[in-house]
């Protein structure tokens, strides 16, 4: 096993500087206080249904009204110096910046792939390429308002850690809630900790959006409606819908609430039809229009490809922005960063095989049980092989299924991720985290310091997805 | 506001207030099944039960017997029973989590506890061990969550919306209480019958309008000291199930009598639960979310009001009260109806 990175502990044990304070706090308090606390976190985020509904587990007959699951937190924060955040910051406004531009590109000039920098069959043939965008022009320039990039650190041979972009989230990212509901958690059940470290705060995320959504309103709007559009209350993420509608004083919509007119978008409400100016749609691609994209969708509105087009409306984020975090695509990121702005990556990308390619394809076939293998469309932490975890006959399962389709796959180094200390049933064990801080772009690039920290809850797990049994953790921008 | 969202809080109100309306027929049942009675009697009250809310079929179909047990682990806890107490509270929840955004977060988080403390509940089997406390326990949710919602919202339409909705609800829950119980009295004097029976109700109001203690005596002896007995406790049990035994004694300082208990709960304006309140509620909130469609449905709700406002008990019990009550609900309905076509369901393009 490769040398771990533990977030709150150096090599030899001893607990790293920024997490001095927090550690002696621990230690001042008597054991049952945080299993108490523990409970009390539950009680809490049942009562205000701070849930996720599971996939597949909608239906039950209707007598329970789907399932509802909490997403473990867990009470001990992730800590990052706020002079690596600064670091990170920078960086990730540099990357979302050059794959806001890719994506304009793609639409347009498509300037990258006759550079040949970027293949442009791995574009145009990409199942997430939607042709309809093509010389499009969307307010602004700006493609994915809403980008989750999720970033790991993970060890040096020589005991440091390094971070690195594991993916781009740039259609619907989903997550930001529970930062904020972890935050509000933290500083309800420990508000003394909060007197005694200097975190950064991030309660002010909603505002944030709004101006970014209000930022890229059509032209001719002086004072936009903007409204968020939802697949429902059994999507797994409406709770989180429901929370940034309400945190920003707009209408949660649903597509049967929403009609197009003469390319114009409008909601039914008692007062009767109201324009709709801008759309924070966490609806995919296939499902908003009807009339453009799946003709068996009841989640969008007929006819909104037509108004979008016709620069009526908004859609934040734009439509085709997956051609851009496909994990295809993915391994030309620090390329685009050089190509568009003439920079150097500030974050590392984790260095990729693309089983398209027959070089990388045989590398990957001969190192299967060392690599984690991918689905190149795929989400959520479903269709993916943790090599040194699997079982002799899931690797020859996905050998097969790698033969078969070379392109659907990449295959990645098993990064050793790094842990971070969770309470676990038998106490406090380190389990392994990632970051997902969320970037907004409009006028400017902004974000709140942090993310979502989400911890792989099983030992030596290092799949954080909630849908896969993963929990969350407070992020914490520490100033010294 | 979204007409979806009106829709959603509409419902939520009205399923609420159902919930609180079953557990308060259930209790009354429940309480009565502790006097001493006779099986028909008692069995009568169950069936009362289930006609009230029009699931006898469904309940034949699925119960050999009609007993306190099978009534109340139907009319509790049957997933499969709309207007069971489970359902109403599920189907309250899941309208407030469609809109939790355009509530409050102490009124979401009260309804959203209701519901979990209900599967509790149901899980230690308290409404089979002490379904008195249990029906209490519904009641109160609904006194917090109608309070929550006075206390801590805007009173902007969703508000409005809200009221609507309870009011409506209530209207029609009274309406079919007081039908059921007018009916199952073995002597009914107010029955849609002829003949005798109808004679006999004749009398009875005039024993009521003449305001002559003298007729009203001679029915009683009439009817023999055993139904007197049954009269008072029938009646005191459905004042107490609209929380009127109290009020009734205050508004009359009299003996219990079934005219007066049709009064009450049907025109007194300031009796919280009467139809005459509830339309009152209806039609003030109706004004406040008024819209350049709605003027039909404001006539109709103006209309009902203010025949509740200036009828005369004597004048409803001539026709008939079933028929009468027959024809309240159906307006109810027709309001709720346009309700719906105005506000809710969606403005065509």
């Amino acid at each position: 096993m490769k040398p771990g990175f533990d977030e709150m502990h150096d090599p030899s044990g001893a607990v790293r500087e920024h997490y001095g304070g927090y550690d002696r706090w621990l230690h001042e308090q008597p054991p049952q206080v945080m299993q108490t606390r523990r409970d009390e976190a539950e009680v809490i985020f049942r009562r205000v249904g701070i849930t996720f509904a599971v996939y597949g587990a909608k239906d039950d007959g209707g007598t329970n009204g789907g399932t509802e699951r909490l997403i473990p937190f867990d009470l001990i924060p992730r800590v990052i110096p706020a002079h690596e955040w600064r670091e990170m910051e920078r960086g990730l406004r540099q990357r979302v910046t050059a794959l806001n531009r890719f994506i304009h590109d793609v639409y347009h000039g498509q300037e990258i792939l006759k550079a040949g920098v970027v293949p442009a069959d791995q574009v145009t043939g990409n199942a997430q390429y939607r042709a309809e965008m093509q010389g499009v022009d969307v307010a602004g320039g700006i493609y994915s308002h809403i980008a989750g990039i999720d970033i790991v650190r993970a060890a040096n041979p020589d005991g440091s850690g390094s971070y690195y972009v594991l993916e781009d989230n740039l259609r619907v990212p989903s997550g930001v809630s529970y930062m904020l509901e972890n935050r509000k958690m933290m500083m309800r059940l420990f508000p003394e900790l909060f007197g005694r470290h200097r975190v950064a705060p991030v309660a002010h995320y909603p505002d944030l959006l709004l101006e970014t959504l209000r930022s890229v309103a059509p032209a001719a709007v002086n004072d936009p409606t903007v409204v968020v559009l939802t697949p429902g209350m059994y999507n797994s993420a409406y709770f989180e819908h429901a929370f940034l509608a309400q945190q920003m004083g707009i209408e949660l919509v649903e597509g049967q609430d929403l009609y197009v007119r003469d390319n114009f978008v409008y909601m039914r409400t008692t007062q009767g039809p109201k324009r709709v100016d801008v759309i924070y749609r966490r609806v995919d691609d296939d499902f908003l229009d009807p009339r453009a994209f799946r003709p068996d969708s009841t989640l969008g509105c007929a006819g909104l490809l037509a108004a979008y087009r016709a620069g009526n409306v908004t859609l934040a984020n734009a439509i085709g922005t997956g051609v851009a975090d496909d994990k295809s695509i993915y391994p030309y990121v620090p390329k685009m960063i050089e190509f568009y702005l003439g920079e150097k990556p500030i974050l590392n990308n984790v260095p990729t095989y693309l089983c398209r390619d027959p070089d990388d394809l045989g590398h990957v076939l001969d190192h299967l049980g060392e690599l984690v293998v991918k689905e190149a469309h795929g989400a959520g932490g479903y269709g993916m092989l943790v090599g040194p975890a699997a079982t002799a006959a899931e690797i020859e399962r996905f050998r097969a299924a790698v033969k078969a389709d070379p392109g659907r796959y990449i295959a990645q180094p098993t990064l050793a991720l790094s842990t971070c200390p969770t309470f676990v049933e038998s106490g406090i064990a380190p389990r392994h985290i990632d970051l997902r801080p969320f970037v907004l772009s409009g006028k400017t690039v902004q974000m709140v310091p942090g993310g979502l920290t989400r911890v792989a809850l099983k030992e030596g797990s290092l799949v954080v997805n909630s849908s896969q049994g993963g929990g969350t953790k407070d992020t914490w921008i520490l100033e010294a | 506001m979204l007409s979806r969202t009106a829709d959603h809080l509409f419902w939520m109100a009205r399923y609420m207030e159902r919930a609180e309306n079953t557990a308060r027929m259930l209790d009354v049942n429940y309480q009565m099944s502790l006097l001493p009675q006779s099986e028909e009697a008692a069995e009568r009250g169950w069936r009362g039960m289930l006609s009230i809310n029009e699931v006898s079929g469904d309940f034949a179909k699925r119960y050999r017997e009609v007993t306190p047990h099978t009534v109340i682990e139907y009319m509790v806890n049957d997933a499969a029973n709309g207007s069971s107490i489970r359902s109403c509270l599920m189907a309250a929840r899941e309208n407030a989590r469609a809109v939790r955004g355009t509530l409050t977060t102490e009124v979401w988080e009260t309804q959203n506890q209701t519901w979990l403390e209900f599967q509790r509940l149901i899980g230690d089997g308290a409404f089979q061990k002490s379904p008195g406390e249990a029906f209490e326990w519904v009641k109160f949710r609904s006194h917090l969550s109608r309070g929550v919602t006075v206390g801590t919202m805007l009173q902007d339409e969703a508000f409005h919306f809200l009221r609507i909705g309870s009011f409506l609800e209530r209207a029609d829950n009274t309406a079919r209480l007081l039908d059921v119980k007018f009916h199952s009295v073995p002597h009914d004097l107010f029955g849609n019958g002829a003949g005798p029976i109808g004679a006999r109700m004749r009398n009875g109001i005039a024993a009521v309008t003449g305001g002559d203690g003298l007729q009203s005596q001679s029915q009683s002896q009439e009817s023999g000291n055993k139904d007197v007995e049954f009269d008072f406790y029938h009646w005191s049990a459905v004042l107490r199930s609209v929380s009127g035994f109290e009020v009734y004694r205050k508004v009359y300082r009299n003996v219990i009598r079934p005219e007066r208990v049709a009064e009450l709960l049907i025109l007194r304006p300031d009796m919280p639960r009467s139809l005459a309140a509830c339309m009152h509620e209806v039609v003030s909130n109706l004004h406040r979310v008024a819209n350049e469609q709605s003027k039909d449905t404001l006539r109709l709700a103006g209309r009902l009001c203010a025949d509740l406002q200036y009828g005369r008990i004597d004048e409803i019990l001539a026709t008939g009260l079933h028929a009468y009550l027959t024809q309240f609900l159906e307006r109810v309905n027709a309001l709720g109806t346009g309700i719906s076509r105005d506000f809710l369901v969606p403005v065509s393009p």
